[in-house]
């Protein structure tokens, strides 16, 4: 008895609010990700607008029924278009904007070893 | 021959960093979600404003050959501008219905707002935190929405609507 009355008292003192804190994190992760439409460069979490106050309610809806993340994006990319995830999914449509990054990274890289392995060969003259 | 390597590297790099500053000059930055005409409306359920009994859900929609989905309030102006033209288009045509869903309103205000210019709606839902106005990807009102019986959006009014809006919509109905 009383080793399950020192649970209960651990479970709700440590456990619960670990618990929701974890919930937190992780709507706020989901705020962060989305853009504030009718706001200037804001996303949702950093917004007070009326819109931001709507999408929290209907993200805090759809993790309490136990969706993913993902899917609740997916569920406001069919309502609203990529625009309103700051971080875009792939797809063929913005495959270039995926790869660009890696791209330029490798042929900057080339271009500077080429330049480098030049100026060598100038001074090795 | 190192050399000219490099520079067509660089000259290609140039190149195609200046085409796609070029394309995103060109493309339109406004926001809108006209990318949703052609999609299907997805499973809704509306209640009455002054009965919490009376639902309606995309059944009604497949009822009528037209149906238009304005979200109002009677806090916004621009929801006054375009009462006219929904009356007329309730008055006028037989092969439209118009469900009026009432965005973060009160009731009491909604119902004065609708005595006092009239009420073009067959039917008025109540929206009162908002949350159904996402489903329809709505981000700001007044926003209608013209769907057919097999629940395709066939178009989208952001903002009020107005003559030109008013023809074209006149026109996909005939």
């Amino acid at each position: 008895m009383k080793k399950k009355f020192i649970f209960f008292i651990f479970y709700f003192l440590f456990l619960v609010p670990l618990n929701s804190n974890d919930n937190k994190t992780e709507l706020l992760e989901i705020y962060k990700n989305l853009r504030c439409l009718v706001c200037q460069g804001q996303s949702i979490a950093d917004s007070n607008s009326d819109f931001a106050a709507t999408v929290k309610l209907v993200v805090q809806d759809q993790i309490k029924e136990g969706k993913t993340k993902d899917e609740v994006y997916t569920f406001l990319i069919s309502k609203y278009g990529e625009w309103i995830v700051y971080q875009p999914t792939f797809s063929k449509g913005n495959l270039l904007l995926w790869i660009m990054p890696y791209f330029i990274f490798i042929v900057g890289g080339l271009i500077i070893f080429l330049i480098i392995r030049k100026s060598k060969s100038i001074k090795a003259n | 021959m190192k050399i000219n390597i490099l520079k067509i590297i660089i000259f290609s790099f140039v190149i195609f960093s200046l085409s796609v500053f070029w394309l995103g000059l060109k493309i339109d930055n406004n926001y809108d979600t006209k990318s949703l005409i052609g999609s299907k409306i997805s499973n809704f359920q509306l209640t009455e404003i002054n009965n919490n009994n009376q639902h309606i859900s995309n059944e009604y929609l497949k009822k009528n050959k037209y149906t238009l989905i304005n979200f109002f309030a009677s806090w916004c102006a621009p929801c006054r501008a375009e009462h006219r033209y929904l009356l007329s288009l309730s008055s006028k045509n037989k092969k439209i219905k118009i469900i009026g869903i009432n965005f973060k309103d009160k009731k009491i205000n909604a119902n004065n707002f609708l005595k006092e210019l009239g009420n073009p709606y067959d039917f008025v839902g109540q929206d009162t935190d908002g949350k159904i106005s996402i489903s329809f990807g709505i981000y700001g009102i007044p926003e209608s929405i013209l769907v057919n019986n097999e629940l395709t959006v066939i178009k989208k009014i952001i903002g009020p609507i107005d003559q030109t809006q008013f023809d074209d919509v006149l026109k996909i109905i005939q």
